[in-house]
């Protein structure tokens, strides 16, 4: 795994905050902010190693609480489960399906702020909810239809920048048929 | 099936969680500072790339369009210079009145505005952050406002920035009382408000109140936050709750929450 793809996960945990933060067209049509950091831990969870998961996990989950009143720390933990969730079994899942994907992403997406909402009434915070927020958990359940896009995107920007894989020859010596007299 | 490094990562994470969540308020509210500090850049560019949009599209106004803004600008500065007049002499009075009985005399309010950078991204919070920090006299707690009404407190101030709690954020409770029954309550975030930003609940009204839909509400001054007298919202329904002890009230914001761009911190 190449560090391209791990500074372009964290560029786009990045870039997801900040859109989260500044572009409020959903939460006004829907009511509910959809959060991109769940389809970026499953893609991180099918494709890189435990080291890209960590990294990405600790540097979402950090910034994404950074942006909120959540006490600092509580979205690296649904984050990191659901990459190492996926990572576990990814040779499991049919991960090149954008079915699969799609249901990945929904699931991620349901289960991060579920936990999240967990965690901090557990550990004594006093969020806002009520019997709105279980549309609110669907709406971003639904926002894990990213996912595919994100595999898109991130396939796309990995191929642009790594080299080309070297193309290999059918030629081996040792199964060469010699011919004539030996 | 779990092999050993798994499990060290797993128990790594969990630790270094562990430690994040248990921080001391003060440390986790300066680390939330510091990382919300790398985001600045990226507001300061959509900030300014709004700007020359809009300085773009204003470039394409008619002329006779501008012509009647001005006009309308004209009229309303001049109703809002007799308003300040009248207003004067009102202060003048209030304040020989006050001296008269001996009371503490009223300040003014140092007024400082900012822009609105970004919103709480999570639903479970109603927050924004604005670009005026303590380089600009901004400190904790204090209130954020429109010309419409109440807005909300500054939680955290950075340099550069700082985070605000909205009304109707478990943050920002606020001390408020109804204008024309003088009842007092607290205004509490509340089930009702999780979709709806704009509703929050005017809690540990007395049982025997006379609060009616329509009545507004105002800050009370009580607590020592919010100066007394700032428009809050409208009473829309009034109902008596835990098992009769106290009653509540559904309050509509003054201020669109959700469409903020410019608010002003009221400065010590």
């Amino acid at each position: 795994m190449s560090g391209l793809t791990a500074i372009s996960l964290l560029l786009g945990a990045y870039l997801a905050v900040f859109l989260e933060s500044s572009c409020q067209w959903v939460r006004h049509a829907l009511g509910a902010q959809i959060d991109l950091l769940p389809c970026l831990a499953v893609y991180a969870g099918c494709r890189t190693d435990l080291w890209t998961l960590v990294a990405l996990a600790l540097f979402g989950g950090l910034s994404f609480d950074a942006m909120t009143a959540n006490p600092l720390g509580v979205s690296t933990v649904p984050l990191f489960l659901i990459g190492f969730g996926t990572y576990r079994y990814r040779d499991k899942i049919l991960r090149e399906q954008v079915f699969a994907q799609a249901m990945l992403g929904i699931g991620a997406c349901a289960f991060a702020p579920l936990l999240t909402l967990g965690l901090m009434l557990v550990s004594g915070a006093q969020p806002v909810y009520g019997w709105g927020t279980a549309w609110q958990i669907l709406v971003m359940a639904v926002g894990g239809l990213a996912t595919p896009f994100c595999f898109r995107l991130f396939n796309h920007f990995n191929h642009a920048f790594a080299y080309p894989v070297a193309a290999e020859s059918s030629f081996r010596p040792d199964r060469e048929i010699k011919r004539g007299k030996s | 099936m779990f092999r050993r490094p798994n499990y060290v990562w797993l128990s790594l994470i969990l630790l270094l969680g562990l430690i994040v969540f248990n921080l001391p308020s003060q440390s986790g509210a300066h680390l939330k500072l510091a990382l919300g500090g790398l985001f600045l850049p990226l507001f300061g560019l959509s900030g300014a790339t709004q700007n020359l949009v809009q300085l773009g599209t204003g470039a394409f106004e008619s002329r006779r369009g501008l012509q009647q803004q001005i006009e309308r600008l004209n009229q309303e500065n001049q109703q809002l210079r007799l308003q300040v007049l009248q207003d004067q002499g009102i202060w003048q009075e209030n304040v020989q009145l006050r001296q008269l009985l001996g009371w503490q005399r009223n300040g003014r309010w140092k007024l400082k505005s900012a822009r609105v950078v970004s919103r709480d991204p999570s639903n479970w919070w109603r927050g924004l952050q604005l670009d005026v920090g303590s380089r600009d006299g901004v400190r904790k707690d204090l209130p954020v406002i429109t010309s419409e009404g109440l807005v909300g407190r500054v939680v955290d101030a950075g340099y550069s920035h700082c985070q605000v709690a909205l009304v109707g954020d478990p943050n920002c409770r606020v001390s408020a009382l109804v204008a024309e029954t003088q009842d007092n309550g607290i205004i509490a975030p509340g089930s009702a408000g999780v979709l709806d930003p704009l509703l929050v609940y005017l809690t540990y009204l007395p049982n025997n109140n006379h609060v009616k839909p329509g009545q507004a509400v105002v800050t009370s001054g009580l607590g020592g936050v919010f100066p007394k007298g700032i428009p809050i919202g409208q009473i829309v329904f009034a109902d008596s709750v835990g098992h009769g002890l106290y009653a509540e009230a559904r309050v509509k914001l003054a201020a669109n929450l959700s469409h903020l761009e410019y608010v002003t911190v009221i400065l010590p």
